[in-house]
């Protein structure tokens, strides 16, 4: 169970919640976890126990149907279940989509989409990603052009979490091809819409039971309504959202490397080997001793995030720096943990085999670690 | 374009060498095609026909002596194979293991009977090898094993369980590490020869569900009073087990470095390979200065790398390959094989996190050689007993 003694972030209120949490997981998540890792997806019914619980979108305010707590919320949501060693795409809807539809949403867009986001019906996704853009989201090529009331939506996204599940996706699309960053827009898509076309759930390393997908897009009509926020300042909002997303990868991350380490002080205090516990050895001792500090450092930075984005004084280059740096320390924890494994770290049936393959991509999303020192530097 | 320009050594110079390299080329070419290949690792093995195929091209026991039916080369031969495997791509086929790790135990310790009896067969691929030392309670710590092998009549009874086998599942020939001597540790420990066909109370079981390796039936064995005649003592004599694997495990170590050493070389040539074609921001990812710098850093290790390897191999054809030597090289190797299959598996960005580009699976498979072949805290251990 992940330890919050020391931490300093949350209220009484918050940790009520945490319970919650933690029950609602150990009977919806936490038995089916290998189910979820072998079909590659988390099935609509977990979507909606969890969501009848309230644990999806915490953070809508109550006029919107939502229970208007703080992003706190969110991050407790993110920390049991990335300590338990799901990929589920809640937190994709509770830190990044919510936000969109709260902060961007016209009034119909609210009443149709928010209160099936928090009851769990309907599963969101947002696509930026193109299979000849990533960390350059200027270089997009999707268009949603202009035809009468409506946009014609044409492109092909990649790398989209919650991509099979999803019933409605934010696409970033160029509405003025011409524009660069200023013609972008952010248009919503029904899934049902004709024309869009849910491609392979992609055969990644980890994270397994994150339903990573492909979405294509082929003359989708939409009405002009359906574009979220401001026509051409798609690339504005993106941005504005960025840093409470990068929060929450920080978030995840430094409870999965807690995780790891407690995984690996379980099992070398009773792996024997030479007449004594793996623990023991002194070599073993001291690379735990170090992941400790570095875990104390972290969660005490972690905490000191959170507050900072609760009071909304995160700044863009800290949120990127803890991105950065807790998907750092979640890699090194995982890859520590599992040599001290020995074996049993190379086989899926353990725990730290799944945690280390799922690390893997989280220097990579949400922004690449190169591009969070590139914001980084820019604070410079 | 390779990444790493290391000269051949000269001991590879010989124009013996390379018409065989050719000819190994051409079988991995026509046999384990792409698709062959995928196919082992959708299945999690390697056909067994495969290694019949093999075997009849000359591909295994190429360094057994040409009087046991073996092809009569050294370990330069040994290793034209496995470059040959690794240039081509052939996953999963345990040549390493079946020519430079097990046939070895035979030829150097064998009786005159069990090589005449065995060895032909290994070199045909009638007979393919495993050898079992890990169980479930014992990996490191090997004079800890409690399978045994324990006098019955004129034989012995096998009991135990073993996991992590290499070539588990396909393997008819298995060297068992137990003890004829439970009450001794490596005083106890003996090689026993089994055939698995018709060797009632042998089971193999599970497939292991690993990381990577996908083509590698790496597997379970159960023994349950398995019976096996008293000549099939590996040398004869009982308590000579622990001795005979220290004696080659220099040599097995070695493998793992140069396997290490190639999968840093392709690592990076196909890493270079994507990062000049991948653009952003109006430049190729190679164009950024981090990526210069970050593979440059990784050619001159890797560079440092393949010298020492191949300064370890002209060692052990003059045998005098040692064992904290043999350590070294297996630890550094590996340590730095796994960095550079991180950094790499980065600069592909999220292409590098899905499987059907080579970098995930170059990352997934790496994982595993910090641990095997004596995990690298125990390499430390032998490197440090020699200081």
């Amino acid at each position: 169970m992940l330890d919050t003694a020391n931490r300093f972030a949350y209220t009484e209120e918050h940790e009520m919640f945490r319970d919650t949490v933690r029950k609602v997981f150990a009977q919806h998540l936490e038995p089916n976890l290998d189910e979820h890792e072998e079909n590659g997806i988390v099935p609509r019914e977990v979507w909606k126990a969890v969501g009848e619980a309230g644990l999806l979108c915490p953070t809508i305010k109550e006029e919107n149907g939502g229970l208007g707590l703080d992003f706190g919320y969110c991050a407790i949501v993110g920390e049991e279940m990335s300590y338990l060693g799901s990929a589920a795409g809640f937190t994709l809807q509770n830190d990044i989509t919510a936000n969109y539809f709260e902060r961007l949403g016209s009034d119909e867009q609210k009443a149709k989409y928010l209160p099936g986001m928090i009851s769990g019906d309907i599963i969101t996704a947002i696509a930026m990603t193109e299979p000849g853009a990533g960390s350059d989201l200027q270089g997009i090529r999707t268009t949603a052009m202009e035809d009468g009331n409506h946009l014609v939506i044409n492109g092909s996204k990649t790398y989209i979490t919650n991509g099979q599940n999803a019933d409605v996706v934010i696409v970033v699309a160029k509405t003025d091809p011409a524009g660069g960053a200023k013609g972008t827009s952010l248009v919503l898509v029904d899934a049902d819409t004709p024309g869009f076309e849910r491609g392979r759930n992609l055969d990644k390393i980890g994270q397994h039971s994150a339903d990573t997908s492909e979405l294509f897009f082929n003359d989708v009509r939409v009405p002009k309504t359906n574009i979220l926020g401001g026509e051409n300042r798609g690339f504005i909002h993106l941005m504005e959202e960025l840093p409470q997303e990068r929060l929450g990868i920080a978030v995840a991350a430094q409870a999965s490397a807690q995780r790891a380490f407690d995984e690996a002080v379980k099992f070398t205090k009773e792996r024997k080997a030479f007449g004594q516990t793996v623990f023991e050895f002194q070599n073993t001792k001291f690379t735990l001793a170090d992941l400790k500090a570095e875990l104390q450092v972290g969660w005490a930075h972690l905490d000191w995030a959170l507050l900072r984005h609760f009071n909304g004084e995160l700044t863009t280059d800290e949120a990127s720096a803890a991105k950065l740096w807790h998907t750092d320390l979640q890699w090194k924890a995982v890859d520590v943990s599992l040599q001290l494994h020995g074996g049993a770290g190379y086989m899926n049936e353990y725990a730290i085999a799944r945690l280390w393959r799922d690390a893997r991509v989280t220097r990579i999303f949400g922004g690449t670690n190169e591009i969070m020192k590139e914001v980084i530097s820019r604070s410079i | 374009m390779p990444a790493i320009d290391v000269p051949q050594p000269e001991f590879m110079e010989d124009e013996e060498i390379s018409i065989f390299a050719d000819a190994v080329g051409k079988f991995f070419q026509q046999h384990a095609p792409e698709k062959r290949v995928e196919s082992w690792r959708e299945n999690g093995q390697v056909e067994r026909e495969f290694w019949n195929e093999a075997g009849q091209a000359g591909l295994l026991g190429v360094s057994v002596p040409e009087e046991y039916g073996g092809h009569g080369g050294d370990f330069r031969h040994d290793m034209v194979v496995l470059d040959q495997q690794a240039k081509h791509g052939v996953d999963g086929f345990a040549a390493s293991l079946h020519n430079t790790i097990i046939l070895p135990y035979l030829v150097r310790h064998g009786t005159e009977e069990q090589k005449k009896k065995y060895l032909p067969k290994l070199v045909t691929g009638e007979l393919v090898s495993a050898i079992a030392m890990t169980e479930p309670g014992v990996g490191s710590d090997l004079q800890s094993i409690t399978t045994t092998a324990l006098k019955e009549g004129n034989g012995y009874r096998i009991n135990g369980a073993k996991t992590y086998i290499s070539n588990g599942q396909t393997a008819d020939f298995i060297v068992v590490v137990a003890k004829t001597d439970p009450n001794e540790r490596a005083k106890g420990i003996s090689l026993m020869l089994l055939e698995t066909e018709g060797a009632e109370g042998f089971e193999r079981g599970k497939k292991l569900d690993k990381i990577g390796l996908d083509a590698a039936d790496t597997s379970e064995l159960f023994f349950d009073n398995v019976f096996v005649p008293a000549e099939n003592v590996l040398g004869g004599v009982e308590g000579k087990g622990f001795y005979q694997l220290m004696g080659e495990l220099a040599q097995e170590r070695l493998v793992i470095a140069m396997g290490a050493a190639t999968g840093i070389e392709k690592a990076l040539e196909t890493t270079l390979e994507y990062v000049k074609e991948r653009k952003a921001f109006g430049q190729t990812i190679w164009d950024f200065q981090n990526t210069q710098f970050v593979l440059a850093d990784l050619k001159a290790r890797g560079t440092a790398a393949r010298v020492f390897v191949n300064d370890c191999i002209a060692k052990l054809l003059k045998g005098e390959l040692d064992v904290a030597t043999a350590a070294m090289a297996k630890y550094w190797v590996t340590e730095l094989q796994s960095e550079v299959v991180d950094k790499c598996l980065q600069l592909h960005g999220g292409a590098g996190y899905i499987n059907e580009y080579p970098i995930a699976k170059m990352y997934r498979d790496a994982r595993i050689t910090r641990i095997f072949g004596g995990s690298n805290e125990v390499m430390k251990m032998l490197i440090a007993r020699s200081m």
